[in-house]
């Protein structure tokens, strides 16, 4: 077609333009031609065809309109003339550009790690396929799990390996921390406990070597392991895999199979597994342990609600013979009732999803906000640039460009500028979100998050910068193109005062800029409000000078019966340091995120509660007060009667007014933990169980940790210690344990970082939400200040007119500022009402505040009214200051 | 529509010459459709050229420079297959017009 023929000459629009204007040419000459043959003379001849023809040039230029190719090509004529136009102003590009590269980067970051988190889908193939099975609501706290992923005990996992219809192929994985290298130096690093199929069914291949097959599922004696691609590289020196290969684990020489691709960081995203390893089946499986995510591949043709209805329906047998022993009756028809379905799982599992979803989400807005503040300001910088080119815009019009010509002149002028920024912006974003991801880590981990620029990131930025380049680009284009030649070229550069309208658009762009940075305000001002109510929340308990660490000795082979005795010693050994004022041990380390719990039977009652097992000098180290009674004592050994300790929600919950002293408490039975009755002894008061946000308290049991049934010992041990001088007195105590004892696995924390450690994502908004609250801010001050500054150089004259007419400098000052305060009594107006609706949005974010907190919004008010005024008030200085002569003479 | 009605017939008119003279210049078009209505219709060089270069980029057209029998270079035009369609659907469509243009002027 004639189309693809032109676009092949883009870029030789001189010989387009040669050959029309030949063709034109001819057609003249033909006409002279005929008219000579008929008996006129040459002149007179081209005299009548110049006639008839009319203006050639305009003959031309509706040809050439025409012309697609030729309009394709005027597109890059604008183009040039629009990068002419930045460079002969770099002050206006640089800011400009860098103003929408740091807006478009901020919001690209936080999507990015959106995408990072919630959109993208595992390295794996179709992973639209993959299907997780899950009991339907939860296993409601049945059992004991391993980790919020674990929905599958080992003998439920058998069953649906059996039975699975709906997929080709089903694995099982656990994530299970292991040690590498000799003990006395071993390091703790990301295990993955897979199925042989597990990699089968993913279809992941390997990078080197080869994957877990599922002949290697077998001995639980840990023999072959699977390297992770960062792992082998930073920890094996990306050394060649041969048979020979090998690493130490967990103490022994094991076999390093192959390694996984760079792109498989394992199942959890934000996690990044070091090294997978073949499940197995131990001898004495504990039926109510839940330990495994299982996953399968759905076979062509089913769908999710499909397999899950038969897996609905295969649900009673399965869990008929999954049943744990040990429990009451009660216990087994919950877990009877228990229903499995299937979920889309190509997206992984992740603890970051739920914690940080919202919060994510929030933070979107607020970059989003903040950039419609900084489009609002370039708006109005082009709206200025648009004013002081209207003499050129009329002129051009004059000589017969059509409005439509000059509208998409300037719009191609501002999509080159949203572009560039937003090209700039996503090579922004990759650090910031870096930044961002870096602020979420704690002292005892760091998120693993492959953030990667893919096409959503790049679509979601080509987006943003089309809507930037609508907001600051069309308003102006608009204005600047609709001027009346006549009038224009008449009046000059500037009337006795501006028209009425255009400066109406801009003070509207400044009420804009001051109620969302309003709204941005508020939210900050909330969100540090939050933050600092949750870092001086009162747990109950002592949180300064409190450290604690978890003991491992599996490796030291104590028998299960004299557990409880090496407990005690290493209490001791604890206490003897110098510096530690006092030492317990404990099942539960508060705020910790474990959580314990009994069904028990009070009177006629039935219920349930926390239940924590410590030692002696458990209250006095954790400053617990006790409300009545006694506290433990050595007394209360396994031998002693059975002894309570309850919390006053315990109380509160099972005895209401009565004296709960001397009352029993029936534990009903589990695996490991037989029916028991204990006497209550003390009550203590309430603490926070295992979060600053928690609003109730639950009821919580103490039991004497020497009173743990010996079935349920194990060779771990939490101690908890309080001291004065706190690192050194924990160095001493780190030193004194691995002299005694070298082979033990020593992992310590400090009890208030722990619990700061919590509230990262508080921390991360409040910081964001500050940042970008004083960024917005700022944002307002320029924006003000610019326009400002417009209107007294477009009102020069007026306030010439006025100063030499006898007004004082407190008027003219009080002229801009009157400007000011009318913008800001709008805007705040505005931004009070948007914060009280935006602010329900952030309701279950804030602690100890409501969104709605008429201090915050006071102070927003007043900040604002200060940041506008001091904004105000060297434009309106600088007109005070205007000598009426010059002013005047300039016209 | 009365703007594309009358954009419509020069159409019509430039379709219906080439598909009786082969392959023209404009001028020759030009000429030809003036002779042909007896002077009743003239075709002004600043529509005739726009309509053409339309036409051509539209596919219905086709160009080439050849030499005319005065022995100048010309760009000759001549009709497409999507062309020749088009100048049909053109046809129909003006008988149709023109029916009920005379049924309005009739209707006393």
């Amino acid at each position: 077609m004639g189309i693809f023929r032109r676009m092949w000459a883009l870029g030789r629009r001189s010989k387009l333009d040669r050959e029309i204007d030949e063709e034109l040419r001819e057609h003249m000459r033909l006409r002279v031609d005929a008219d000579v043959a008929k008996g006129m003379t040459p002149d007179e001849a081209i005299r009548r065809a110049r006639l008839r023809f009319g203006n050639p040039t305009v003959v031309k230029e509706r040809v050439d309109a025409e012309d697609a190719a030729l309009g394709f090509e005027s597109f890059f004529r604008d183009a040039r003339y629009a990068v002419r136009g930045f460079v002969k102003s770099p002050g206006f590009t640089i800011v400009a550009v860098l103003t929408l590269a740091l807006g478009i980067g901020a919001n690209t970051a936080v999507f990015q790690i959106l995408d990072a988190v919630r959109l993208r889908s595992l390295p794996i193939q179709n992973p639209q396929d993959l299907a997780e099975l899950r009991i339907v609501g939860g296993n409601k706290g049945f059992g004991v799990n391993d980790s919020p992923f674990a929905n599958f005990t080992i003998p439920m996992w058998q069953e649906v390996r059996r039975h699975h219809d709906p997929f080709s192929d089903v694995m099982a994985w656990r994530s299970n921390g292991v040690l590498v290298g000799k003990l006395t130096d071993a390091k703790h690093v990301n295990g993955l406990e897979v199925s042989g199929n597990f990699f089968n069914v993913l279809g992941v291949a390997p990078w080197r070597g080869r994957l877990i097959e599922p002949q290697d599922e077998g001995s639980c004696e840990m023999s072959k392991v699977v390297a992770s691609y960062s792992f082998w590289k930073s920890q094996m020196g990306g050394a060649t895999i041969t048979p020979n290969t090998t690493i130490i684990l967990e103490g022994r020489t094991v076999q390093v199979l192959g390694v996984t691709p760079p792109g498989f960081f394992g199942m959890v995203v934000g996690d990044r597994f070091d090294l997978a390893f073949p499940t197995c089946t131990p001898p004495n499986v504990r039926r109510e342990m839940f330990l495994f995510t299982v996953m399968g591949r759905l076979k062509p043709g089913w769908t999710m609600e499909r397999a899950s209805a038969y897996f609905g329906s295969l649900s009673p047998g399965l869990f008929e013979n999954a049943m744990p022993t040990g429990y009451s009756a009660d216990a087994v028809k919950i877990f009877k009732a228990y229903r499995l379905a299937a979920y889309p799982a190509g997206g992984g599992v992740s603890y970051l999803r739920d914690a940080y979803d919202s919060s994510l989400q929030l933070l979107l807005a607020i970059t989003g906000l903040v950039l419609l503040i900084a489009c609002a300001n370039l708006a109005n910088l082009m709206l200025a640039r648009a004013s002081a080119r209207k003499r050129e815009m009329a002129i051009r019009m004059a000589l017969g460009a059509s409005r439509r010509q000059l509208l998409r002149q300037l719009l191609i002028g501002s999509s080159l500028l949203a572009l560039s920024g937003a090209m700039l912006g996503v090579l922004l974003a990759q650090p910031l979100s870096r930044l961002l991801v870096a602020s979420l880590s704690t002292s005892q981990g760091s998120i693993q998050l492959s953030i990667v620029t893919d096409w959503r990131v790049l679509l979601f930025a080509a987006g943003v910068a089309v809507l930037t380049c609508i907001v600051f680009g069309t308003i102006p284009a608009m204005r600047g193109t609709s001027v009346d030649p006549i009038s224009s070229l008449k009046s000059g550069e500037r009337g006795v005062a501006g028209s009425r309208e255009r400066f109406s658009v801009q003070r509207l762009l400044v009420v804009t800029q001051i109620a969302v940075s309003m709204v941005l305000l508020v939210g900050a001002l909330l969100f540090v409000h939050s933050y600092r109510n949750l870092i001086t929340a009162s747990p109950g308990m002592r949180e300064a000078g409190i450290s604690g660490f978890y003991a491992g000795f599996s490796t030291m082979h104590i028998k299960q019966e004299n557990e409880a005795a090496f407990k005690r010693q290493l209490v001791e050994l604890v206490q003897s340091v110098h510096g530690v004022q006092n030492a317990a041990a404990t099942t539960h380390v508060p705020m910790g995120g474990s959580s314990w719990g009994h069904g028990v039977h009070v009177g006629t009652q039935d219920g349930g509660s926390h239940f924590t097992y410590a030692g002696p000098g458990y209250f006095a180290t954790m400053g617990i007060p006790l409300v009545r009674g006694r506290s433990f004592t050595a007394m209360d050994t396994t031998n002693a009667p059975h002894v309570l300790i309850v919390n006053q929600a315990f109380v509160r919950k099972y005895f209401g007014a009565t004296d709960p002293i001397g009352q029993l408490v029936q534990v009903l039975p589990e695996p490991q933990y037989p029916a028991r009755t204990y006497q209550i002894v003390g009550t203590v008061a309430d603490t926070k169980y295992n979060g600053v946000r928690e609003a109730t308290t639950d009821p919580e049991a103490f039991v004497p940790i020497d009173q743990v049934p010996e079935t349920a010992q194990g060779p771990f041990a939490a101690i908890m210690f309080a001291s004065e001088n706190g690192p050194a007195t924990v160095a001493a105590v780190r030193s004194t344990i691995a002299a005694r004892y070298p082979e033990m696995i020593l992992q310590f924390f400090d009890f208030r970082q722990g619990i700061r450690d919590n509230l990262v994502g508080d921390r991360m908004m409040a910081m964001l939400s500050g940042f970008f609250g004083v960024l917005a801010a700022l944002l307002v001050v320029v924006g003000l200040y610019g326009v400002l500054s417009y209107f007294i150089a477009q009102r020069r004259n007026e306030i010439g007119i006025r100063v030499a007419l006898g007004a004082n400098r407190g008027r003219v000052i009080g002229l801009v500022l009157r400007d000011t305060v009318w913008m800001l009594a709008i805007g705040v107006v505005v931004g009070t009402v948007l914060a009280l609706v935006a602010g329900r949005a952030a309701t279950t974010m804030l602690f100890g505040l409501k969104p709605y907190d008429a201090a915050t919004l006071v102070f927003s008010i007043l900040l604002l009214a200060v940041i506008a005024v001091l904004a105000s008030l060297l434009p309106a200085f600088k007109a005070s200051r205007l000598n009426p002569v010059d002013a005047l003479r300039c016209e | 529509m009365a703007k594309n009605d009358l954009q419509g017939a020069l159409d019509l008119l430039i379709l219906k010459t080439l598909s009786q003279l082969g392959a023209m210049h404009g001028y020759g078009i030009a000429v030809h459709i003036e002779e042909v209505s007896d002077a009743l219709l003239t075709v002004e060089e600043g529509s005739l050229y726009p309509a053409l270069h339309r036409m051509e980029q539209s596919g219905w057209l086709r160009a080439e420079w050849a030499v005319t029998e005065s022995s100048r270079k010309a760009k000759f035009y001549s009709l497409t297959a999507a062309g020749k369609k088009q100048l049909a659907a053109r046809e129909k469509n003006w008988e149709q017009v023109v029916k009920g243009v005379q049924a309005i002027l009739r209707f006393a």
